[in-house]
């Protein structure tokens, strides 16, 4: 039994991290809610209880998957860029603009619209990259501070360049047809960008674990010394992760606009906010990318039962903001029950189990 | 005799499940110096440092001066009249002797201000008191280690330590600053203090201790009085077994020159001239032992020739080959190994495997990886074969390298760098900190590879090793090149000792003095 809970551990914490979290939630629901019952229902069943809402689910779960990957490549590395919402924020924008502006048939129109905005949301990162590469700036602040850059650059192409004014909003043109994701499942809005998220699930998992530049990401995260003394060319590796991390949430974005909007539509400091969740997702997958799709399908379940609660009840939307991040921020503490761990090593060492 | 420190059946297990002490009974009398001693994880400083309060055991009782204590902080245990010199010293580098004396409890000036010459003073007195010479006004990080150890020791005195204990506390200093500092503590038993001493080197024990305790595998093995024993049986009571002790002669079929460097300059950062037109050959079939204090140059030399650092001026070639400027790949395609003198920081990459650990030379070449694509089952297979060649204590290949003892994660470094059929082996330190065992292990590797032709370059802090491996010896100190030892058969460390401390210079040097 005890072998078992040692094995386990990280998956058993999660679980009861997230029960925590949950009682805490409905403590506080019973706080603030005339109606506590039907809130917490609302908060905790919600997202199962239509189909459309579900389906928000999965949409919201595909750019997240996305970010959570571009973060887990540079996180592997310990390069902490956290520019995740920047380059999907003005690689959205770019995508945008070159899709408005061109017409081609479908099969060429998706994949080039999907490549530039990757292509600029790569380079965007990549100026972090260099900085941290070739002068050591940190690239937390960097790119934290270039997300801000790169909003208004992407709100003066978009407002500016490609504002459709016959849109009673601040939006850009449509897309044209070839260049939207289609939606396969009649009555929701699930596009293929899901499908497209699962396959760079895939796809970098194999990148990080079996090919040899996947090594030479992890070594230096490991070890930086080590990589070094082993010949591996770390410089190389601080900018590739990094670019890496810029074409993907670059992705995130702009399947996001194929397959839902159509249009560009983030007007808003802030939003969409799936670069944030990706960092969230890829702490709680702990940088592993197939563990990064059940996380972010966890966090689009919290973020939509949040919308739910906000819709049906009377919580404020304040509150439902505390509430999701009390969960995630149990989930995320590394030392919870670690005395807890350490007493079963005690136990077992003790026994002769270990030497 | 009375007893002065008494633990009973301690028992400690670390958050890794690694128990580094199952029942451990010591008693230490008053007014003796007590010699601990074991290899490397047998769990000596693990049972001071519960002494002294720093770790906590699971179980277990201590009694100091006949009654039971609970030291639950270091601070408890000065309290007692417990000082403890730690292995890597505990001092504040840019603070002078006499603030280094007061910290914790300094004399003010209208309670806001260090008394600095108050300070100065209560150096001087009880310097007097123990006979121990210090600067007062000298800055830690311009003194030798040897004074460095004298500071920290004279530190626990001023705090009324009663007890002292020493970890390894010889393993920094040279044979004359060992010689100085046994002088101090058989000066501080006649002064009614009881010493305890950590050591893995049985000469020394011999030399100054009173009582032995021997620990082997978290146990106490036997407590005897010095005088009873050998060296000899003290070895074999650490390591279980019998091992030979013997200087092992050796054939010089010395070949051409395989690494050769000419007046290598190198300026650190801070302007600092750091290494002063070094010359030296190390030649096929021989292993030249680079000796010297640590923190002569050595450090910057050894990642100057790996490729790590660049040098400000001079040649190094391999075969012919210029390496300066070549990346840590490429020099290391030329055929040069290196064995880190940190295995921590440059040797290992601990959280990850095995595997991962041993293909870090070699993921990119064939058999390992086909296009960018990583071989794993090839790779294992390799791994294991590494695990099985160089008797390495390890569940699987697939093992965290954290989860490994010293000398065995010591050892996954060394097989991968000999196992990558070198020219060149250049070692650093190659078995400070790890066991009797490994360190045999270690050696005859080395021995192996130079008797195969190979050229090996032997950095050490020990002596000993040095004195033992050795085909000919250079002695570096402040960056230079002071001494070269051309014929070993008659040299010993007491020789070795004034060139090391910069006393002597090459002129004197017996033998014949090579470019």
């Amino acid at each position: 039994m005890e072998k078992f809970l040692l094995k386990y551990f990280t998956l058993i914490r999660v679980i009861i991290a997230i029960a925590i979290g949950i009682v805490i939630s409905i403590f506080l629901i019973y706080l603030i809610s005339q109606e506590p019952g039907f809130s917490l229902k609302s908060f905790l069943l919600g997202p199962f209880l239509s189909r459309s809402r579900l389906a928000h689910v999965f949409e919201t779960a595909s750019p997240i998957i996305f970010c959570g990957l571009a973060i887990a490549v540079a996180f592997q590395a310990k390069q902490f860029n956290i520019g995740a919402e920047g380059s999907l924020y003005l690689g959205a924008a770019l995508g945008t603009a070159f899709g408005v502006s061109t017409n081609m048939p479908a099969f060429i129109h998706i994949p080039l619209v999907l490549l530039i905005a990757g292509l600029a949301g790569a380079l965007w990162s990549f100026i972090p990259a260099i900085l941290k590469a070739r002068w050591k700036a940190s690239e937390l602040v960097s790119s934290l501070m270039l997300n801000y850059v790169a909003y208004f650059l992407g709100l003066y192409l978009i407002n500016f360049h490609f504002r459709d004014k016959d849109a009673g909003f601040l939006v850009s043109y449509q897309l044209p047809e070839t260049a939207w994701l289609g939606q396969f499942i009649p009555d929701t809005r699930i596009h293929y960008g899901i499908i497209l998220a699962l396959v760079f699930a895939l796809l970098v998992y194999y990148f990080l674990y079996h090919t040899t530049t996947g090594y030479e990401i992890r070594s230096t995260g490991f070890n930086e010394r080590f990589a070094r003394f082993g010949g591996i060319n770390v410089f190389k590796v601080i900018i590739l992760c990094q670019v890496i991390l810029g074409f993907l949430a670059a992705l995130g974005g702009m399947t996001e606009v194929m397959g839902i909007h159509r249009r560009f539509v983030w007007q808003n400091l802030g939003q969409p906010g799936y670069g944030w969740d990706g960092i969230i997702v890829a702490i709680i997958g702990r940088n592993h990318p197939l563990l990064i799709i059940p996380a972010s399908f966890f966090l689009a379940y919290l973020r939509v039962g949040g919308r739910v609660l906000n819709l049906m009840s009377d919580v404020p939307a304040e509150m439902i903001t505390v509430i999701q991040s009390i969960i995630i921020l149990l989930i995320t503490a590394e030392a919870f029950l670690s005395q807890w761990k350490y007493r079963i090593t005690l136990r077992q060492a003790e026994r002769g189990g270990a030497a | 005799m009375e007893t002065i420190l008494e633990a009973k059946n301690i028992f400690k297990v670390y958050e890794n499940g690694v128990i580094a002490n199952r029942g451990v009974s010591v008693d230490v009398e008053r007014n003796t110096i007590h010699a601990i001693v074991g290899e490397n994880g047998a769990g000596k400083t693990t049972l001071m440092k519960i002494i002294f309060g720093i770790e906590h055991a699971q179980g277990g009782e201590i009694f100091f001066k006949g009654e039971r204590v609970n030291v639950r902080s270091p601070h408890d245990a000065i309290r007692m009249g417990i000082g403890m010199v730690h292995q890597h010293l505990m001092l504040a580098p840019d603070l002078t002797v006499a603030e280094n004396m007061v910290l914790g409890n300094e004399p003010r000036r209208i309670r806001l201000f260090l008394d600095t010459e108050k300070a100065i003073e209560i150096t001087r007195r009880v310097s007097e008191e123990y006979g121990l010479q210090v600067p007062s006004d000298k800055k830690i990080k311009d003194l030798p280690i040897g004074v460095r150890q004298r500071v920290e020791i004279l530190k626990a005195l001023f705090r009324n330590a009663e007890l002292l204990i020493l970890d390894e506390p010889t393993s920094v200093l040279t044979p004359q600053e060992t010689e100085v500092l046994f002088k101090t503590l058989k000066n501080l038993k006649d002064q009614g203090k009881t010493i305890i001493f950590i050591s893995h080197k049985l000469k020394e024990v011999k030399q100054i201790a009173d009582r032995v305790t021997i620990m082997r595998d978290a146990r106490v093995i036997d407590t005897r009085d010095a005088s009873e024993l050998s060296e000899h049986d003290i070895a074999q009571l650490m390591v279980g077994r019998d091992i030979s002790f013997e200087r092992i002669p050796e054939p010089r079929q010395l070949g051409e020159p395989v690494l050769r460097v000419r007046d290598l300059s190198y300026v650190n950062d801070e302007g600092i001239l750091v290494l002063n037109k070094i010359s030296f050959d190390v030649r096929a079939g021989e292993i030249l032992g680079l000796a010297g204090v640590v923190g002569n140059g050595q450090t910057e030399l050894i990642r100057i020739l790996t490729g790590l650092l660049n040098p400000s001026e001079g040649e190094i070639s391999l075969r012919g080959e210029g390496l300066v400027g070549l990346s840590p790949r490429k020099i290391r395609e030329r055929g040069l190994c290196h064995i880190p003198e940190d295995r921590m920081e440059d040797g290992v990459a601990e959280e990850t495997t095995l595997e991962e650990n041993f293909i870090l030379d070699r993921y990119f070449k064939r058999g390992f990886s086909k296009g960018t694509r990583l071989l794993w089952k090839e790779i294992s297979q390799h791994s294991r074969e590494l695990i099985e060649k160089f008797n390495i204590l390890a569940q699987s290949a697939k093992t965290p390298v954290s989860s490994l003892s010293g000398g065995n994660i010591q050892k996954v470094v060394v097989a991968r760098e000999l196992s990558s059929d070198p020219e060149l082996i250049i070692a650093a330190h190659p078995t400070r900190g790890i066991d009797v065992g490994s360190e045999e292990m270690v050696h005859r590797l080395l021995r192996e590879a130079r008797d195969r032709g190979k050229a090996v370059f032997l950095a050490s802090a020990d002596l000993d090793e040095i004195l033992k491996l050795s085909t000919r010896v250079v002695v570096i100190y402040n960056g230079e090149i002071v001494a070269h030892f051309q014929e070993m058969s008659e040299v010993s460390a007491e020789d070795l000792g004034p060139f090391m401390l910069g006393v002597q210079r090459e002129e004197a040097v017996s033998g014949k003095v090579s470019a």
